[in-house]
């Protein structure tokens, strides 16, 4: 992931005398070994998930499992349990995605290529509402939506998401739209080409890792998100995994820790698969907000 | 379309063609004022009434001026839960996540490869994994057959129920886990920005590592350090899955934060009022945090 850059910094580092690099070679193996023991640490509780989904006497503690099988994720494979709460997932969070990146990309082009004496003021609010806390609106929103009854609507559940991650992905957008130089638009306008065609067929492509990175995290963020269709989501058949993961102790009765992780392993899924495939990228969305830049 | 293609491609600013130039705005605009600053001013109005789920709230909404928030003012059980997100956000976000998340990223940049491999991919891992998972991760990992007791006892060394015995601190150390990996990334990016020249002749001039940290890296790292503090303590104010799944706020208050308290009174006791008054002080909250970190920052950096 961010292994590239931090070798290279690493190695240029390390100066040539060999009494400095004796005392280089300590403290490279000294931090090796300091990090392994936090990363042993952080792996615990996901050791458990690991093993307790493949072990069908699965108890509350990390242990190897007697007789290892899949019992666990046939027990969950159905509709009710997991099917039709990571359909309503997708849904939620593809839609919710798509509305963010349409948005994102249409409100950053004119803040990143225009200047306005409204541009500064607007670019605040957004970055103070980056970090507004979004638990604090979800009794308002809850109160608002039964007003305008939108309560137990995947779309008012949608539209709402899309607002709560719409300052960030803007935030971040611009950062990386800035990161493309002006001129390359300009011979496009003077060819007749329009704003939203120069957006679309130029500045978009030649930001596609951004783009990545903004889509996967404002995706990763609504996938795991538990408050929003808790609050505003009421139907069993409209749940997505998220809420049904809190109901499915309640549901059994008795908790099946086994079938539990196998749940949990299966909703986490998707989003590691999304990490894995666009990870490398996601150093650069860490550079591109390294600082608030107004 | 056809407004902003001929601004593009008119010279003359003329204020039209500015507004024109921010068509594309349009629907960013239009959904962050229904439904972000809506229910923001709809919670400055809810603050001030009565309205209830049920009973006399309910039938018939009236202005209770500030007896919301005297009312909060005068009960412990706000103030328990004020203390507990204090505590709540001091250790695990500012502390916690800021200081471990640090450390990783200086030791990283000397590590092995492999190393750096393993340890990003477990602590992103932890960053991943959902909410509600992690809850029941760490439910799991704290809970009196649960793994650190197990471990515990091969050490010979006491266990108990921490969800128990040490609630606050259990959902502390679950958020520093989950957590660790945003401060993590963010500090690796910015150091990888600073030029290792400075390091080498501070080196070379016989700095050692502790004062090369304290005179070289940290004060270039000051922005990005202001950035991610500001967003992890505004992200610590609004965990609310993760305690929820956790403990649920008990035993007896003892892990309830504001958004925990504020569910309770809104939906539990059924106070739509009282509980938006509580939620426009976590606002209020995470506002003056927000101003007092843009305020360290240095003037130029405002720019």
């Amino acid at each position: 992931m961010t292994t590239d850059a931090m070798t290279s910094t690493a190695t240029s580092t390390v100066p040539k005398r060999s009494r400095a690099s004796r005392v280089e070679r300590t403290t490279t193996l000294g931090s090796s070994l300091l990090l392994i023991g936090i990363a042993a640490a952080f792996s615990v509780p996901l050791l458990w998930v690991i093993l307790a989904s493949l072990n069908p006497q699965a108890s509350l503690s990390v242990e190897w499992p007697a007789e290892a099988g899949l019992d666990n994720y046939r027990g969950v494979l159905n509709t009710e349990t997991t099917y039709r709460p990571i359909w309503n997932s997708l849904l939620l969070c593809g839609g919710g995605t798509i509305i963010t990146m349409i948005c994102a990309a249409l409100a950053a082009y004119p803040l990143s290529r225009f200047s306005s004496r409204a541009k500064r003021p607007f670019l605040l609010t957004i970055i103070f509402a980056t970090g507004l806390p979004i638990t604090a609106l979800m009794i308002p929103v809850y109160a608002l939506f039964v007003r305008v009854n939108l309560i137990d609507s995947m779309l008012g559940a949608v539209l709402f998401l899309s607002a709560s991650s719409l300052p960030y992905a803007i935030f971040l957008m611009k950062g990386f739209m800035d990161g493309v130089p002006k001129e390359l638009e300009e011979s496009a306008w003077t060819e007749g080409a329009g704003t939203l065609r120069a957006l679309w067929a130029i500045v978009l492509p030649l930001m596609r890792p951004g783009t990545a990175v903004v889509t996967m995290l404002t995706f990763a963020k609504m996938w795991g998100d538990f408050f929003v269709p808790f609050m505003l989501l009421l139907s069993p058949e409209k749940l997505p995994a998220s809420v049904s993961l809190y109901t499915f102790s309640s549901q059994y009765g008795q908790v099946q820790y086994g079938q539990l992780a196998a749940f949990s392993v299966l909703y986490t899924l998707p989003v590691v698969l999304l990490y894995l495939v666009l990870g490398r990228r996601l150093r650069d969305g860490f550079v591109a907000q390294g600082g608030l830049k107004g | 379309m056809a407004t902003a293609t001929t601004s593009a491609q008119s010279a003359k600013p003329r204020p039209h063609i500015r507004w024109s130039r921010g068509m594309p705005m349009l629907p960013t605009l239009v959904i962050l004022l229904l439904f972000l600053a809506g229910p923001v001013l709809y919670s400055v109005y809810l603050a001030f009434t009565n309205r209830a789920l049920r009973g006399e709230g309910a039938s018939e909404t009236s202005f209770v001026g500030l007896d919301n928030f005297t009312q909060a003012f005068d009960t412990s059980a706000f103030w328990n839960s004020f203390t507990l997100t204090i505590i709540f956000t001091l250790v695990s976000g500012v502390i916690g996540q800021t200081v471990l998340g640090m450390a990783l990223a200086l030791l990283l940049r000397r590590a092995p490869s492999w190393v750096q491999a393993i340890t990003g991919a477990v602590v992103v891992g932890a960053w991943i994994v959902p909410e509600v998972v992690a809850g029941y991760l760490w439910y799991t990992f704290l809970s009196e057959d649960g793994s650190l007791n197990n471990i515990l006892d091969l050490l010979h060394l006491p266990s108990q129920d921490w969800l128990i015995s040490a609630p606050i601190i259990a959902v502390s150390f679950a958020n520093i886990w989950r957590g660790t990996a945003f401060a993590m990334l963010t500090f690796s990016a910015a150091l990888a920005q600073i030029s290792p020249e400075l390091e080498e002749s501070a080196q070379i001039d016989g700095a050692g590592p502790i004062r090369r940290f304290w005179s070289i890296t940290l004060p270039l790292l000051r922005r990005a350090m202001m950035t991610a503090l500001m967003l992890i303590t505004l992200q610590t104010l609004s965990v609310f899955g993760l305690i929820y799944v956790m403990t649920g706020g008990g035993p007896s208050a003892q892990s309830q934060t504001l958004p925990l308290y504020m569910y309770e009174q809104a939906f539990s006791y059924g106070q739509l009022g009282y509980g938006t008054a509580i939620a426009l002080l976590l606002l209020g909250i995470g506002g003056i945090a927000a101003l007092a970190y843009l305020r360290v920052l240095p003037k130029e950096d405002k720019e």
